[in-house]
């Protein structure tokens, strides 16, 4: 196990780029996801308010 | 494919694709990253390094894929002025641009233990990093005009322009003498790579690809949110204004 986290002596350079892509992939999807919910919510409240507009 | 194109319509079919395509980037990144850093062998000549592939060689395609349909939407916008196609250029933007960041990271990390250097200014690491710029530049161009719509006519401009970096890249390698080393899969032979390490790269691929088409639907989704909340806002605003008339 432990000879398998060094990475053959590359643990320095193949762990942070694995956590690197892991990290950003991640963390563009989770913004991307609340982004999305927030106007969901938020576009149903104009509508509520704008009740004419809706089937538009 | 005129159906789909009304963005009503397009909520619609996303959110159907939408948990198929997620499954499919959690499945085909679960198995890639077992076949990754586990079951596939060590390089001969790079050791443990060559693990450094399965991030990197997707990273850099999924780039110029990104770029590549980036162009496309441009070109839809300003031939048939499609209002889906501005959205899907805002949305895919920012992924296009996190890959090729990844891509130019995870290059430098495999570069300092294999040439002995973060980065050289070669033709393969420099028209990569012109490709970044581009995406930082199109992005910079949707959102410096009042009027959105002026803005993605701009960016659209910028993204043909910059096409023609996508074949400088892919061909870097074998026009300038880099220290990149050349493609080992797309030859006119044989892939010069054992099946081994082929396995996990294209999962990792494919893991990438379902990846970009789940979170370009999410952020589509999300600009079309947007806009119809600007009519919304608009359309409020002209009521308010009419009734303190």
């Amino acid at each position: 196990m432990s000879s398998w986290f060094a990475m053959g002596g590359y643990a320095a350079y193949v762990w942070p780029a694995y956590i690197i892509v892991a990290g950003t992939l991640a963390a563009l999807w989770l913004v991307s996801r609340r982004t999305l919910k927030a106007l969901e919510a938020e576009v149903e409240l104009a509508e509520a308010e704008n009740p004419r507009r809706k089937n538009s | 494919m005129q159906r789909f194109a009304n963005p009503g319509r397009f909520q619609r079919l996303a959110r159907t694709v939408y948990p198929w395509t997620a499954a499919l980037t959690v499945l085909c990144l679960a198995a890639g990253l077992w076949f990754a850093l586990v079951a596939s062998p060590g390089d001969y000549q790079m050791g443990e390094s060559v693990r450094l592939m399965y991030v990197h060689v997707p990273s850099a395609w999924m780039a110029l894929f990104s770029y590549v349909n980036l162009a496309i939407a441009g070109a839809v916008l300003l031939v048939w002025k499609h209002p889906l196609a501005e959205l899907a250029g805002r949305a895919m933007a920012p992924v296009g641009a996190c890959f090729t960041a990844l891509c130019l990271i995870t290059g430098s990390l495999w570069g300092q233990p294999m040439w002995g250097t973060w980065w050289v200014w070669d033709a393969r690491l420099t028209s990569v990093l012109i490709l970044f710029f581009l995406f930082l530049g199109y992005i910079a161009l949707t959102n410096a005009f009042d009027d959105p719509t002026r803005g993605g006519k701009a960016a659209a401009v910028l993204a043909l322009v910059g096409v023609v970096n996508v074949p400088i890249i892919k061909f870097s390698v074998d026009w300038w003498n880099t220290l990149h080393q050349p493609a080992s899969l797309t030859r006119l032979d044989a892939p010069a790579i054992h099946s081994s390490m082929l396995v996990p790269l294209l999962l990792m691929a494919f893991g990438f690809t379902f990846y970009f088409v789940s979170i370009t639907l999410v952020r589509m989704r999300a600009e079309i949110l947007a806009r119809r909340l600007r009519a919304l806002q608009f359309a409020q605003g002209s009521v308010a204004a009419e009734v303190s008339a």
